[in-house]
């Protein structure tokens, strides 16, 4: 396939290999933003491919992973309503809530559908005028576009029998967060290409003056990785701090404008719960008023107690990049994909997922 | 979640800003897609597309990026050991 084949060239990688291993003088810490990139680093064994003295850390980029454990447990509550339809992206089905998943509200008669875009919501409303449905919009500022799109189009045709459980959350307030937080180890970042190919990365220049660290907006490829962790290394080793671009052929500096402009228009920014974070400041997109009528926790009077019982999961840590999968004595012993104790554990792109795939042999 | 996926669009069937789909081809799997994000794509574009949207078109100079930038490292590396 074009535009992914010829960034899986080995012996592309391999020249990266040797550039950044000639550049790098002294140790440092890196961390991937995405959940797509953790992914990748993974999967084609990145890792391997450098020197002892870098260190990669996974970053908060999950959605299915930060997803609080509230919006979790209001989905399986509205799922297991008559007459609803629960739509959702597939990997949120086996996120465990307080006491279930929406995977066995499904098995126990509750309608939760995996749609493959918020759009297909709007088609099952219209062709079920006599149900409620609901789509659990969650997400990143990538997802956001078509959410805000999906939230406008339902106000547009007026369906009355359509709204919207909102998890949407942004990337830059958690890694200022993470730069805040006491515990940090991160030298310096690959951004989200995705997420950027959407917002731009002007909103990253600031954060680079404050805290004097590289951002590099990088892509998912391998090649994408490797040349943008060349670039963060490079930047290391200079002293000189800056935002990169490594993904310039999908990402503008303004981002997407047409994109930006309907989030603008549907979403304000909001204080969100990160799952194993805890509330982080401006983190987040919740409806405007005027689209409030299509809020499902409106219109489904939810009277939820919630309550965070201990767990042995340690996906907060990780997704603050504290601790590493391996780290974790429930990591493939009690916790597996099948089984999962904790989000981490449950997305494709959850660190401990991933690890868990592709390398269960240690390190 | 934020996986998204290059793929070539085929053709583009409604010209309503609003609506505007076309069929888009992922190395041979055709699927519908919202081109309401990309006004400037036309046929034959390769654009990012993410739950059903695309949301952008890609740039085949700077897809050449990644390469070319290996060949300047390459060089760079060669000056200094010339210099050394």
């Amino acid at each position: 396939m074009k535009f992914v084949d010829e960034y899986r060239n080995s012996q592309v990688a391999e020249k990266y290999k040797i550039a950044i291993a000639d550049t790098i003088t002294q140790p440092w810490t890196v961390m991937e933003v995405c959940g797509g990139q953790t992914h990748s680093i993974v999967k084609y064994g990145i890792q391997e491919l450098l020197p002892d003295s870098l260190t990669l850390l996974h970053g908060p980029g999950c959605p299915v992973c930060v997803t609080p454990l509230e919006q979790i447990d209001k989905a399986i509550a509205i799922a297991g309503l008559e007459k609803v339809i629960f739509c959702s992206f597939g990997d949120m089905l086996r996120v465990p809530g307080s006491e279930t998943n929406l995977l066995t509200v499904k098995a126990k008669g509750g309608d939760v559908r995996i749609v493959y875009s918020p759009m297909d919501a709007i088609e099952i409303a219209q062709s079920c005028p006599d149900k409620q449905v609901v789509f659990f919009a969650i997400g990143f500022e990538t997802t956001a576009p078509a959410n805000a799109m999906a939230i406008r189009q339902t106000k547009l045709n007026k369906l009355r029998n359509l709204s919207f459980l909102i998890s949407q959350v942004i990337v830059p307030p958690a890694i200022q967060s993470i730069l805040e937080s006491p515990n940090n180890k991160v030298d310096g970042f690959l951004a989200a290409g995705h997420v950027c190919t959407i917002m731009g990365y002007e909103e990253y220049e600031p954060i680079v003056k404050k805290y004097q660290i590289p951002i590099v907006v990088t892509g998912f490829e391998p090649m994408d990785i490797l040349q943008g962790i060349y670039m963060c290394v490079r930047q290391l080793e200079s002293g000189k701090v800056e935002v990169e671009n490594q993904y310039s052929r999908s990402v503008k500096k303004e981002g997407n404008r047409t994109a930006k402009n309907i989030i603008q228009e549907v979403f304000e920014i909001v204080p969100r719960k990160w799952r194993g974070v805890g509330e982080i400041p401006a983190s987040g997109l919740g409806l405007r008023k005027e689209y409030v009528d299509f809020d499902a926790e409106n219109r489904f009077c939810l009277n939820i107690k919630f309550e965070e019982k201990p767990s042995p999961c340690i996906s907060g840590l990780i997704l603050q990049g504290i601790k590493k999968p391996r780290e974790c004595p429930e990591f493939a012993i009690s916790c597996t994909p099948e089984n999962p104790l904790g989000a981490t554990m449950v997305s494709s792109e959850g660190a401990c997922a991933a690890y868990y795939r592709y390398q269960l042999t240690p390190k | 979640m934020c996986l998204a996926v290059p793929g070539k669009i085929l053709s583009i069937k409604k010209d309503d800003p609003l609506m505007r789909v076309g069929q888009v081809s992922f190395g041979g799997i055709i699927k519908e897609v919202n081109l309401v994000y990309v006004p400037e794509a036309v046929i034959d574009d390769y654009v990012i597309v993410h739950v059903g949207f695309a949301i952008s078109v890609l740039d085949p100079k700077e897809a050449e990026r990644v390469f070319s930038y290996l060949d300047e490292i390459e060089h760079t590396i060669q000056d200094k050991e010339k210099s050394e």
